[in-house]
């Protein structure tokens, strides 16, 4: 565990404020008027040039929108967001149609270098040598509502791998666009869910055709610039029967006062036999040290194992936002499929988190995994919810459920709320909990063997969440890694 | 010459109770101190104010360590100049393996001296050849710290951190507890290969068997908080004898 060493020199170099991602691009950008309606969603879809089919659509889901009320029943409080004083539509200026990334304007590079990001697949191809091993990743870039830049196309297109922005597939792909876009999460699914059918505005597509494997992890990364936007980004990923594909997803936003809603949707289909590896890394700013400012992050993710003996990973590293309400699900369809939710949900501060999955088994012999580790410091309420289901048909239906929380300090708190349903008898649903609290002898353990107090508490958690890091491909391990001993920075008196 | 050690007339509180009463001790480099007394004496109280546990209040006295002042230094730092403290009862921390526990405590105790770090290839050496001398199965490095490990194994592991982080004073605190006779073997002949002139330690026992192992040069009787009778080794022998009840009351 090395990196815990380089954890550390990367917590010492960061200043007061612990949010390194709090800088805001100085760029030139066209929004939408405030407030949304039905012109808005037309203004929006105007914007990106849709055909009919896709305004009429989102206009379907603006409709229902109107019909339905915000839940209630996550155990986060925060004032009622006034839906109307948002702006749905931010897009970075373009001074002509970006043809490459040195079209791209260089504020944007700049500040995708800043988050550390690898933009430039110009550099390869230019033969700038790497080391060794080093796995390539694709990236594509949203800012604000817009992708700005996607890498390594060509690549990716030589496999037959299709990887776009979602604004661009359904021009170019809209037969595979209009067969999966709302198969999985449909627009009646939920409040924030609808709300994204009307108005999302970009994020990524994926296809990965029969047989293939994608030669690469393909990512995406998120970034909130804007003050007062709301991004909805949409992603949709299909692995058709045999593919696999593992797809990676980060998300920073700068600091602001005010907060800033955040709702996307995430569908997964995985066909006969295919495998989806979902790793996210989500640091949005999670407001300082009062609890003013930070994200409302509201997101709808879930995967289909529409096929048989097909498999969705799930793995996540939470550890921004000031509200988090999540909940990446697998519907197991297909017989002998496969769900696994690998999460790491830490809060510090005044952050609340109510995150969990959803495992549906359906279709026969199925099994899901879960695997939650819940880290609650400051004055955080942390929560688990989770609901495992078999239906009368899913024989044989299996699964296995981990919840593991840790309190540092005595003011925050850590919540488990599990639903088990089965529906017939050969179902075998196993649940294991634990909360614990960080032992003060366990840090003077560490101390007296040299340690500080920051350096005893953050091997204690690394150790903690080991099960679940191990499931992150390694880039973002030692990333997630770094970002945890950053989350809990100042948690220990 | 300045001893390693010198604690004079410490007086300390745990919750408003007095534990310790007056101790003076003096450890000198190379020495090896024995600490015997009955239960609640303040035994682990001492073993734990030097290694700076918090939670105790010191109402009176110092502790000198090479001249300075010990009782000022953060717990990190009293390790990082080398301090060690052999704990009876080590602590487990899951999904930590015990090599990634040790690589990081020796770098942490490296970087507060401002000497560079140990690479992973030479610790995992100097580890492996400490382990063999200790008849410790590699396998166990692997393991996370102390989880599931037996009393022979977690007081194998002390020895072997406090080999690796190579202290000038070590306290053992009831090394023996929890140890069969092979273990106690074992783990006392790690403790003698660690004797040299430099370095001091202090062995906290409440039977005069460990000490048949690990030979003191001197040995106290503490009792009620402070030191009630100095001796050589024969000390522990006659107190296998007549037992601590004399003290107790004398103290009293």
């Amino acid at each position: 565990m090395a990196a815990v060493q380089e954890t550390i020199e990367r917590v010492r170099g960061i200043d007061v404020e612990q949010y390194k991602y709090g800088f805001v691009t100085d760029i030139e950008s066209e929004k939408a008027p405030k407030g949304l309606s039905e012109d808005i969603v037309r203004f929006i879809s105007a914007r990106k040039n849709e055909p009919e089919w896709m305004l009429e659509w989102r206009l379907e889901a603006y409709r229902r929108w109107l019909t339905m009320e915000e839940p209630s029943w996550a155990r986060v409080n925060y004032p009622k967001i006034d839906f109307q004083d948002l702006y749905y539509y931010s897009a970075p200026k373009p001074k002509k149609t970006i043809g490459s990334l040195d079209e791209l304007d260089p504020e944007i590079l700049k500040t995708y270098e800043k988050l550390g990001i690898p933009l430039r697949e110009v550099e390869m191809l230019e033969g700038v040598v790497r080391p060794e091993g080093e796995r390539r990743i694709a990236v594509d870039a949203v800012f604000d509502s817009v992708s700005v830049a996607t890498t390594f196309q060509k690549e990716l297109k030589q496999a037959g791998v299709i990887f776009m922005p979602i604004s661009e597939a359904i021009h170019e792909h809209p037969e595979l666009v209009k067969k999966y876009l709302g198969t999985v999460v449909p627009t009646t699914d939920n409040y924030y869910a609808t709300l994204n059918s009307a108005v999302f505005s970009d994020g990524s597509f994926v296809y990965v055709p029969p047989g293939v494997r994608c030669p690469m992890e393909l990512s995406t990364y998120f970034r909130i610039n804007e003050r007062n936007t709301g991004q909805f980004e949409r992603t949709l990923l299909i692995a058709d029967k045999g593919a696999y594909v593992s797809y990676l997803e980060g998300c920073t936003a700068p600091q602001r006062d005010e907060n800033q809603l955040h709702a996307a949707v995430v569908e997964l289909v995985a066909l006969d036999d295919a495998e989806i590896k979902y790793s996210t890394v989500q640091n949005w700013y999670p407001g300082n040290a009062d609890g003013v400012g930070g994200i409302y992050n509201f997101v709808t993710k879930r995967g289909d194992c529409r096929g048989a003996n097909s498999k969705i990973s799930w793995t996540q590293v939470e550890t921004g936002s000031a509200i988090t309400w999540k909940y990446p699900s697998c519907i197991l369809r297909g017989d002998n499929s496969r769900g696994e939710f690998y999460s790491i949900a830490i809060s510090n501060g005044h952050q609340q988190v109510d995150s969990g999955t959803k495992m549906i088994h359906l279709g026969k012999n199925t099994t899901s995994r879960i695997i939650s580790k819940g880290i609650a410091a400051g004055v955080s309420q942390n929560t688990y919810r989770g609901l495992v289901t078999a239906h009368r048909k899913a024989t044989g239906a299996r699964n296995f459920t981990a919840c593991d929380s840790l309190l540092i300090g005595d003011k925050c708190g850590a919540h488990t709320v599990p639903y088990i349903e089965a529906k017939n008898s050969s179902a075998l649903f196993e649940h294991e909990a634990t909360t614990s609290k960080i032992s003060e002898d366990v840090l003077f353990y560490c101390v007296q063997r040299g340690l500080s107090q920051e350096e005893a508490v953050g091997l204690v958690v690394n150790g903690f969440v080991k099960d679940v890091l191990q499931q992150l491909p390694m880039e973002f391990a030692v990333e997630a890694q770094k970002l945890i001993s950053i989350s809990l920075e100042g948690s220990v008196g | 010459m300045t001893p390693l050690l010198e604690i004079r007339n410490l007086q300390a509180e745990i919750a408003g109770r007095k534990i310790l009463n007056g101790l003076d001790l003096t450890v000198n480099n190379g020495e090896i101190h024995a600490i015997m007394g009955p239960n609640g004496a303040g035994k682990s109280t001492l073993s734990y104010m030097l290694a700076g546990k918090p939670g105790y209040e010191i109402t009176g006295g110092e502790i000198l360590f090479k001249g300075e002042d010990l009782l000022a230094m953060a717990p990190d730092e009293r390790a990082a100049r080398g301090v060690f403290l052999a704990f009876q009862y080590p602590l487990e921390i899951p999904g930590v393996a015990t090599v990634t526990f040790l690589r990081t405590a020796l770098n942490a105790q490296r970087r507060k001296r401002g000497e560079e770090e140990l690479s992973s290839p030479d610790l995992l050496k100097r580890v492996r050849e400490i382990a063999r001398q200790l008849g410790i199965d590699p396998e166990m490095l692997r393991r996370p710290l102390n989880v599931g490990f037996s009393g022979g194994e977690k007081k194998r592991n002390e020895t072997l951190q406090m080999a690796l982080l190579e202290p000038l004073l070590c306290v053992l605190d009831e090394t023996d507890s929890g140890l069969d006779i092979d273990a106690l073997k074992v783990v006392a002949n790690g403790v003698n290969a660690l004797r040299s002139s430099e370095r001091g330690m202090i062995v906290i026992t409440h039977y005069q068997r460990l000490l048949d192992y690990i030979v003191p040069d001197i040995v106290h009787v503490l009792s009620a908080g402070r030191i009630v009778r100095t001796g050589g080794k024969d000390l522990a022998l006659e107190l296998e004898q007549t037992g601590y009840a004399q003290y107790q009351n004398e103290a009293a």
